[in-house]
């Protein structure tokens, strides 16, 4: 019983923490997206639109962090945007990463491999995405 | 043409009532944001979809971060079921980059098919089931709030819950979409979960599998900031103000109108696909 009382107050935390860490990560993400866009159309609202009909691919500088970076740190709009995307995919990423941890704590080791797992996928699809 | 700032403020005033549509029928901004951009603006299919994408994990994250607190989401479920929806966004994601526009608009079309369908359904039936071996040793019984405290629940069909999800997770990263539909009908349908419980956790776990597939998108440069910026906040601030909404009014008509006009653009899309027009 007060193994089980331990459990639940345990879980409590990690909800909470949880609750917190998705919430800040998508505010951080989109005000930095939503700065990034404002000085995106005050710098170059009056162009025309890219054509977006045909798919060109991007270049490296948006689709590599540090291709993002540079830009961002030569304070390119679209780039501020697109730092903006990446804190946004890392927010639930970083959820499950925390996951690990709590379950890591509880000692929970059948969690901690399923968590490990997807993780692990996760990892994957970010190392093996070729480019172009 | 438009010029960039005409075309991101009606992108985004449009991605507002995507989130405000998607928020107050449950059916997510995806299902809405795609066929604006393709159909509405022409814009190419992948670049919807990574934009799309990008939103889900806003949406999603934004409103499961209140019901993990409330403690309705049920953590190791949504972890659990998490390895069969990465593993099926990836290769959606995988797919997608091979098929073309055509292709992807037919299959966009029968999946709205099947969502409005699904909306449709009646919802809410109480389960009250002996948990299976499996599901007990993988802990994924719980409790869930209720008006009359604490309330635990059981499940079953562990293998045939994970096998849809591995589809969901596959249509969600083909397409863009959340696959909310598909997510309800493994939780709610096979495994008996509590119908709070497996909507909350659908959410819970839409953010890891958009994630998945979304850097895939993000690598192959199918996610430009100058469709992602409009579509992201535009969608945000819809669902947020949906969220809001959803206590004052009553959606029954609403979601009625929302599912024939979802119907009507799932028709549009086969016709315009088979034409080869996209």
């Amino acid at each position: 019983m007060k193994n089980s009382i331990k459990k639940v107050f345990a879980d409590r935390d990690i909800q909470q923490f949880i609750g917190k860490q998705l919430r800040w990560g998508v505010i951080i993400s989109c005000s930095i997206a939503l700065l990034g866009g404002l000085y995106y159309l005050f710098a170059h609202g009056a162009e025309q639109t890219p054509n977006y009909s045909r798919f060109s691919g991007e270049p490296m500088s948006y689709t590599t962090l540090t291709g993002i970076m540079k830009g961002v740190f030569s304070l390119r709009a679209r780039n501020i945007i697109q730092l903006g995307v990446v804190v946004l995919l890392a927010t639930p990423i970083l959820r499950v990463f925390f996951s690990l941890l709590a379950f890591v704590k509880e000692k929970d080791w059948m969690y901690v491999i399923i968590t490990t797992i997807v993780l692990g996928i996760i990892i994957f699809s970010m190392t093996s995405g070729v480019k172009i | 043409m438009y010029t960039i700032l005409v075309f991101t403020l009606i992108v985004l005033v449009g991605a507002y009532f995507a989130g405000l549509l998607g928020s107050l029928t449950g059916l997510g901004g995806g299902v809405v944001v795609i066929p604006l951009l393709t159909l509405g603006f022409g814009v190419d299919f992948h670049y919807a979809i990574g934009a799309a994408l990008v939103a889900s994990i806003a949406t999603s994250s934004g409103s499961a971060s209140a019901y993990v607190k409330e403690g309705i989401t049920n953590i190791r479920l949504g972890m659990f079921l998490e390895i069969a929806t990465t593993v099926g966004a990836v290769v959606g994601a995988t797919i997608a980059i091979f098929l073309n526009s055509d292709i992807i608009a037919i299959i966009f079309g029968l999946v709205l098919i099947f969502t409005s369908a699904m909306s449709l359904r009646k919802k809410g039936i109480e389960h009250h089931v002996e948990g299976s071996p499996l599901a007990k040793r993988l802990k994924l019984f719980g409790t869930y709030p209720t008006k009359e405290g604490m309330k635990s629940y059981n499940l079953t069909n562990v293998v045939p819950g994970f096998l849809v999800m591995l589809v969901a997770g596959a249509t969600s990263g083909l397409l863009g979409i959340g696959s909310g539909a598909l997510k309800v009908l493994a939780m709610d349908s096979a495994m008996k979960v509590p119908f709070k419980v497996s909507t909350t956790t659908s959410n819970f776990m839409i953010g890891v599998t958009a994630a998945a597939s979304a850097v895939v998108y993000l690598q192959r440069g199918y996610i430009d900031p100058g469709i992602a910026f409009p579509i992201v906040i535009g969608v945000l601030m819809g669902s947020l103000s949906g969220a809001k909404l959803l206590k004052k009014i009553d959606v029954k008509v609403l979601r009625l109108i929302f599912t024939f006009a979802i119907l009507a653009v799932a028709i549009n899309m086969i016709y315009n696909g088979i034409l080869g027009k996209f």
